[in-house]
């Protein structure tokens, strides 16, 4: 256990929209400037910052946009919003060993008024691709459903058990004013009564909602972060998975394919950090492009046992009043994706006792990417 | 009429294609230690040799996993079955099956099946058909 502990002293996001108007810089630079100032820091006392490789805006634009005078250390996640929690991970590696003082973690972009993630691939972006795009998988959608498929055969799951996780999804945005879907709850009918992207696995209402968008996090010592009188929330665990035979999204060579694997590594990597177990868990932010994802994810920290999500679903665990609730700010199909970086901020905000949707007494939120993830506590 | 977004063809790959238009499906197989790996990498986790060969695939296996492919606009408008097959060498490879009508209501998991060869456009792909003879 290092000295140092590293918080997370400052959040900071634009509104989530369809169509932001503006630049993604600017997008980056409020909920940079936000993030410093939810901090008590200025821009002068950054030192360092964190993105994901996919992030389109410099870190030399950036600091001359919010005034941030010397940067001495930058690094970057690698892949897309699986290494949404490892920017935590690397801030807080940077803070702890005394290479950073104070990092700005941030992630913006136009995802639906620009560039669209959920649209074909018009080139191979990577030799990976040559293995699923002239077979006709070019959209995240259907690559991911090619392993969905195995998991439904496997348990005899349908769509309407996906849809009951985006019912509770939508119930928790319709009671958050930063959600897209805010005072819109739907009913498993409605779920089902959306269009087919990959019949018979997803529908419409199972894909994440792509978001204009920014989020930052300001991250620092905890000793520093009480000196400028931040709420800070400890960052008690990070951690993000990479193993041989994984591929970004082609998660096709594992013998198993119906588990998780990075997430079992990375949940026991977690809990062993922190000292906890899943039970200690008292909210769970969990990141959901696709609805399956999270059944995959709840079964691979041991929330429930495999093949057992959709009943652990069904049984109301992760809803309001449930054992575990889970995504509290509508996820990313209720509150809107900005790369899985906003359910950061309601892990934060629920240790502060700020969430729309405050779980009262929590004192430990897991935040999983997926391969990446942190545990926040008190 | 089925269009393909052709494959870039790389250092490490360039075989796989390259076989695929002689009717061949080839896996990388280390020259040290005969060690199979799909999708192929230049070298073998193993043994760490780069003596980089192939071996000719005998084209069967069985469907572990499958989904019906279509978009409203793309060069996929016409429906496709994707499958990823577990090749009885060991290996596992993204492809199609054809000759079998496009629909979701089927149960193909844990089918056999054997490879075939079809050029779209010239793009030759190695595809998948039903075996005759099913477990």
């Amino acid at each position: 256990m290092s000295q140092t502990r590293a918080v997370i002293a400052g959040i900071g996001h634009t509104e989530f929209s369809q169509n932001s108007g503006r630049s993604t810089l600017q997008l980056a630079a409020e909920a940079s400037r936000d993030a410093i100032r939810d901090a008590g820091f200025s821009p002068a006392e950054v030192d360092g910052t964190v993105t994901f490789s996919m992030d389109t805006n410099d870190e030399l634009a950036l600091i001359r946009t919010i005034g941030v005078p010397i940067l001495r250390f930058c690094a970057r996640t690698r892949g897309g919003g699986g290494g949404a929690s490892a920017t935590v991970q690397l801030a807080a590696a940077a803070v702890e060993s005394g290479q950073a003082d104070a990092v700005l973690v941030y992630r913006a972009f136009n995802e639906r008024s620009a560039h669209r993630f959920g649209q074909p691939v018009q080139a191979n972006p990577d030799p990976a691709w040559n293995w699923a795009s002239p077979f006709s998988l070019n959209t995240p959608a259907k690559v991911y459903s090619l392993t969905f498929q195995r998991y439904m055969y496997e348990f005899g799951l349908t769509n309407e058990d996906f849809g009951r996780y985006t019912v509770v999804a939508r119930d928790w945005a319709s009671t958050n004013p930063n959600a897209q879907f805010y005072e819109r709850p739907i009913t498993l009918q409605d779920h089902q009564d959306s269009r087919w992207i990959v019949e018979p696995i997803l529908r419409k209402l199972d894909c994440c909602l792509e978001s204009d968008g920014g989020v930052a996090l300001l991250i620092t010592s905890a000793e520093r972060a009480a000196d400028h009188g931040a709420d800070a929330v400890p960052i008690l665990a990070s951690s993000a998975i990479q193993l041989e035979g994984g591929h970004e999204m082609f998660a096709y060579y594992y013998e198993d394919l119906c588990e998780y694997p990075e997430g079992r590594v990375l949940g026991q990597q977690l809990f062993n950090q922190a000292g906890i177990t899943a039970d200690d868990i008292d909210v769970a932010m969990i990141y959901e492009n696709f609805s399956p994802i999270v059944f995959l994810q709840l079964e691979a920290f041991g929330f429930c046992g495999r093949g057992e999500a959709s009943d652990f679903i069904k049984d109301g665990h992760i809803g309001r009043g449930g054992s575990l609730p889970v995504n509290t700010n509508g996820g990313l199909l209720g509150e809107g994706y900005i790369h899985g970086m906003n359910n950061i901020v309601e892990g934060v905000r629920q240790l502060r006792g700020a969430s729309a949707n405050q779980i009262s007494g929590a004192e430990h939120v897991l935040v999983s990417a997926g391969r990446s993830g942190i545990i926040l506590g008190r | 009429m089925t269009t393909v977004r052709p494959p870039i063809f790389d250092f490490d790959d360039a075989f796989f294609w390259e076989g695929a238009t002689e009717q061949k499906l080839l896996i990388r197989r280390c020259g040290e230690c005969d060690t199979l790996r799909h999708p192929p990498t230049p070298m073998c986790a193993i043994c760490g040799s780069t003596n980089n060969q192939t071996t000719q695939s005998a084209g069967n296996g069985i469907i572990l996993t499958w989904i019906v492919s279509q978009h409203p606009t793309e060069p996929d408008a016409e429906p496709r079955i994707v499958i990823l097959v577990q090749l009885d060498e060991g290996t596992r490879i993204v492809s199609n099956l054809i000759d079998v009508a496009p629909t979701h209501d089927q149960v193909l998991n844990d089918k056999r099946v054997e490879v075939c060869f079809v050029d779209y456009d010239g793009t030759v792909l190695p595809q998948f058909r039903l075996a005759e003879v099913q477990p």
